[in-house]
């Protein structure tokens, strides 16, 4: 018995690692598609018009199914800057909400930036939430922050502030995440390349190289071809300044 | 105390270090699996976990120090119970460890510009893992 007892440890411990593992990565499965913000529901289209900043007709389409307060988000945010520069017309960036449950404060931010949305400043909302991100995760009272956001962007604040819990915005929220679902997005940021999905873990050089191999492959075929969905539409203000 | 008996301390301490390892490593893996964001405070576990060195050939690098931390928890533990095989192999793996950590400890110095308190957990644990091997009695008669 005294021979085998260190095998025996050994295996309890390899079985009791990989239990735990399987039970941790359960739950945090759970706590990050539950709760309640994004669904089962699935959506073939997601919400509509679709946030894009860059030239209609590039042939790269970055899509990023983003949450405002998870910070790889926050970091992804700065390297996607720096690639608008680097690519210039080659590539335009679309974004997608995809709040988790378990950022306390993910769905309000994603509710700001599109109530800005309908007052023609999605991107500068986006662009601020991320800027200010330390700032707001951790506060009590958020919508104080995003007000304040509002106003220096120039809103309507009343009408921001209407909006910002309205039906219409939820509803965009919700539809852009059951459209990540039925997409396979199960974390944030998930990027998709031209509707491929970029299947590593965020890094600035893997997106590179994801674009310089879609730049080399591609012609200029809108975004959403493959789907049979129709080019994007830019509303008014939403595009690239 | 006897050689012996220091030995067999020393060694059950190394497995239980390499224990603390294993769980530290685990939670990384699962962590960077499910893509869910690192809870260190800072902010700069994104970096380090958004990262190219965070993966080696699609795999976690995090994986990698959960296999080894059961290597060694595994070689210390038979080597407590006097398999003087599992010495040799308990100090080439805790060797190559020591290696591995000091590199990313220099990625994540001078690279990556940012620390991830829960790999800088993880280099404690092997330097203290070398502390005890290099300490460690040799087998008195």
């Amino acid at each position: 018995m005294k021979r085998s007892l260190p095998f025996l440890i050994i295996a309890a411990v390899a079985v009791l690692t990989v239990g735990a593992g399987a039970l941790l990565y359960r739950a945090k499965e759970r706590a990050i598609a539950g709760g309640g913000v994004i669904g089962p529901s699935t959506s073939e289209v997601g919400g509509e018009p679709l946030h894009v900043r860059g030239q209609p007709r590039a042939p790269v389409t970055l899509e990023e199914f983003g949450d405002f307060q998870c910070p790889p988000c926050g970091t992804a945010a700065g390297v996607i800057g720096k690639l608008e520069q680097d690519y210039g017309p080659r590539l335009r960036v679309v974004w997608r909400n995809f709040p988790l449950a378990m950022h306390a404060h993910a769905l309000e931010a994603a509710l700001a930036a599109e109530a800005a949305g309908l007052q023609g400043r999605f991107w500068e909302m986006h662009d601020l939430l991320y800027q200010n991100q330390a700032a707001w995760s951790e506060a009590s009272d958020v919508r104080t922050f995003f007000n304040t956001y509002a106003r220096s962007l120039g809103l309507d604040v009343e009408r921001f502030a209407k909006d910002s819990t309205s039906d219409e915005v939820k509803a965009r929220v919700v539809s852009d995440g059951e459209h990540g679902v039925s997409r396979g997005v199960k974390n944030t940021p998930t990027f998709f390349i031209n509707d491929r999905e970029v299947r590593t873990a965020f890094s600035p050089e893997r997106l590179h190289e994801a674009i310089d191999a879609a730049l080399a492959e591609t012609t200029s075929k809108p975004f959403g071809a493959n789907r049979g969905l129709p080019p994007a539409k830019i509303p008014p203000g939403e595009g690239r300044k | 105390m006897t050689g012996a008996r220091s030995q067999i301390i020393f060694y059950t301490v190394a497995a239980l270090i390499a224990l603390a390892g294993l769980a530290d490593a685990a939670y990384l893996t699962v962590t960077h699996l499910t893509g869910e964001d690192v809870v260190c405070g800072s902010g700069d576990c994104s970096v380090v976990f958004g990262s190219v060195y965070a993966t080696v050939a699609g795999i976690p690098t995090a994986a990698f120090g959960a296999l080894a931390y059961f290597a060694v928890f595994s070689s210390a533990l038979l080597a407590a119970y006097g398999y003087t095989g599992a010495r040799s192999f308990l100090t080439l793996a805790v060797a190559v460890m020591f290696g591995v950590t000091v590199w990313l400890l220099y990625v994540q110095a001078f690279i990556l510009h940012a620390f991830c308190p829960f790999c800088l957990l993880s280099a404690a644990l092997t330097f203290f893992l070398a502390g005890i091997i290099v300490a460690t009695p040799s087998t008195t008669p």
